[in-house]
């Protein structure tokens, strides 16, 4: 939640800014890629899936330094906000960080456009000596069978597993792909978004959580999962393989801003956004 | 004239046909909306069971005790604190600092609750976390913490005003007969004013169990039935922002209407209980 509001807030308030910039320095490097958007005007609102967000973000600050004209609103709230807000005609876009089940799509006619693969990996504090699990260790720790990290090797205290709410892809991803579809227990600690997820974990030295891959810095330490490290890497080559599309929705066939908006997030210079941002882009 | 007080009368009936409307639209609304897992005869289940949607068990209970764990551990805080600071202000400090004291808890009635929860993850948190060794820090201790900080303003400002209204005649008599500020305090004002104290009471308790953000940032939202204040637990209110995005068909989506109703039915008490304190006191002749 903190990140919804204080997201959408600090966009709206950096994309003002941006546009005043743009008037001095007119953008011409970028024209190629962003020549689709000249003369429009309009808004985009995007919300859903929180992993989408640095992307969503550096994309919409260049189109809008592009044309101070065109605003574009992002917010988070999870992929099942994303899809639901999209099929209400709440938004223009809805990103989703799973596929949209059948029953959403022929609900809503979604159309859905996958522009990213993302990896989700396993995280926890960095000082945790604890580097490397195995499946059977993370389904023990995530069911509450191991409860303190000195069964795993590290220091003698108890684990704080952290998790998502159920309109989380990450989350969605995380427990059919690491976990088997295992039980998660009823101790675990509920976050709302990839950042808020982050945050917790540098926070608490004994917290154990999930994220997607592209938000993996030195705050938090990644954890290789039967000996395969999370990163851009291995998701790549398909050895670590708890990953997922990142996906666009929209009802019905793109139109307007939100198909050119899509469309540059598969030009090259989008392309180079999404790797940027820590996801593989997709062909 | 004339025809402006009619039409001003007019407005004023509209505005509170629409106050009143509202309301009762919106419990219908509810009732309406859970009616599939009341009439399914799931309600007690609801209401008694444990949450778990992969299950297909969506009981609220360990947030019902969440809620009141958290707003009563809160009031238990914020009671002693808030009564502490009135005195000050109302009784016993010098004008200007009665007046600087009135001006910040004004100034805090304005915060938003998300700077509080916040202010509550980076800092009180990890305060907590160490100084009770284990668990993660966010759990029901924290939460009440911080609400009561939250709740303690509309208790100040509230005991303040009960503490001014005791007729001066009372104060001055406890002057003619000799007795200090305290004896003043211990046997006039504080007799005199405990309706006004429980209003006080009744009000932040409402505030603390409606609240949302702090609960949601720093108790940790763990759906297990917490056995100490040091667990994590998930309100009502989180409870409703954490599933809100859930299919609108889902059964886990119609729970969330049985929570609303339960924090309905919590508020309104508040509320009756407050209204019927204020009649006694308004009939009271002094």
């Amino acid at each position: 939640m903190i990140e919804k509001f204080s997201e959408g807030r600090m966009v709206v308030f950096f994309f003002v800014v941006a546009g005043m910039f743009s008037m001095i320095h007119p953008a011409t490097s970028m024209a190629d890629a962003l020549s689709p958007f000249k003369g429009e005007s309009g808004t985009i609102k995007i919300s859903g899936g929180t992993a989408h967000i640095p992307v969503m973000k550096e994309a919409a600050k260049r189109i809008m330094r592009f044309n101070p004209n065109i605003r574009i609103t992002i917010a988070g709230g999870g992929s099942g906000v994303g899809i639901k807000q999209v099929g209400e005609g709440l938004v223009d876009i809805g990103n989703s960080g799973r596929k949209a089940t059948d029953a959403e799509i022929s609900k809503y006619s979604l159309h859905m456009l996958k522009w990213a693969i993302d990896g989700v990996g396993v995280v926890v504090h960095p000082q945790n000596p604890v580097k490397a699990l195995s499946t059977k260790q993370l389904l023990d720790i995530y069911s509450g069978r191991i409860s303190n990290w000195q069964a795993l090797g590290g220091l003698d205290k108890p684990i704080t597993v952290y998790t998502r709410d159920k309109s989380s892809g990450t989350r969605a991803v995380f427990w059919k792909k690491a976990l088997a579809k295992g039980d998660i227990t009823d101790k675990a600690h509920f976050v709302v978004s990839n950042g808020a997820m982050k945050a917790a974990i540098s926070q608490d030295p004994n917290a154990i959580g999930y994220v997607s891959v592209g938000h993996i810095d030195e705050s938090v330490a990644s954890v290789a999962l039967d000996g395969v490290v999370p990163t851009l890497e291995t998701v790549k080559q398909g050895r670590y393989n708890v990953s997922r599309g990142l996906y666009s929705n929209t009802r019905g066939e793109p139109v307007g801003l939100a198909i050119k908006l899509l469309d540059y997030l598969l030009s090259p210079e989008g392309r180079q956004i999404v790797a940027d941002k820590g996801f593989i882009p997709v062909k | 004239m004339k025809i402006g007080e009619r039409f001003s009368e007019k407005i004023f009936l509209l505005a509170a046909t629409i106050s009143v409307v509202a309301t009762i639209a919106i419990f219908s609304f509810m009732i309406l909306l859970g009616l599939p897992i009341i009439s399914a005869g799931h309600l007690i289940d609801v209401l008694t069971g444990s949450w778990s949607p992969d299950h297909g068990v969506y009981g609220i209970l360990p947030m019902i005790i969440g809620t009141l764990a958290i707003s009563s551990l809160s009031l238990v805080f914020a009671f002693p604190l808030s009564l502490g600071c009135s005195i000050l202000i109302a009784v016993l400090s010098s004008k200007r600092i009665s007046l600087l004291v009135r001006k910040t808890v004004w100034f805090m009635t304005g915060i938003p609750t998300v700077v509080y929860g916040f202010v509550g993850v980076f800092l009180l948190v990890p305060i907590v976390r160490e100084l009770f060794g284990g668990g993660s820090g966010m759990c029901i201790l924290t939460a009440a913490l911080l609400l009561a900080i939250l709740i303690s303003p509309t208790m100040i400002l509230i005991f303040v005003d009960s503490f001014e209204r005791v007729p001066r005649s009372y104060l001055m008599a406890v002057d003619a007969l000799g007795g200090n500020r305290i004896q003043k305090l211990i046997h006039v004002i504080l007799p005199c004013s405990w309706q006004g104290i429980l209003t006080g009471l009744a009000l932040a308790l409402g505030r603390a169990m409606g609240d949302t953000m702090i609960s949601l940032m720093v108790a940790g939202n763990a759906v297990a039935l917490p056995r100490s204040v040091l667990d994590s637990t998930r309100t009502l209110t989180a409870h409703i922002g954490l599933i809100i995005a859930a299919d609108f068909d889902s059964l886990e989506f119609k729970s969330l209407f049985v929570c609303g109703l339960v924090l309905y039915l919590f508020t309104s008490i508040m509320v009756i209980m407050i209204r019927r304190l204020d009649a006694r006191a308004g009939s009271r002749v002094w």
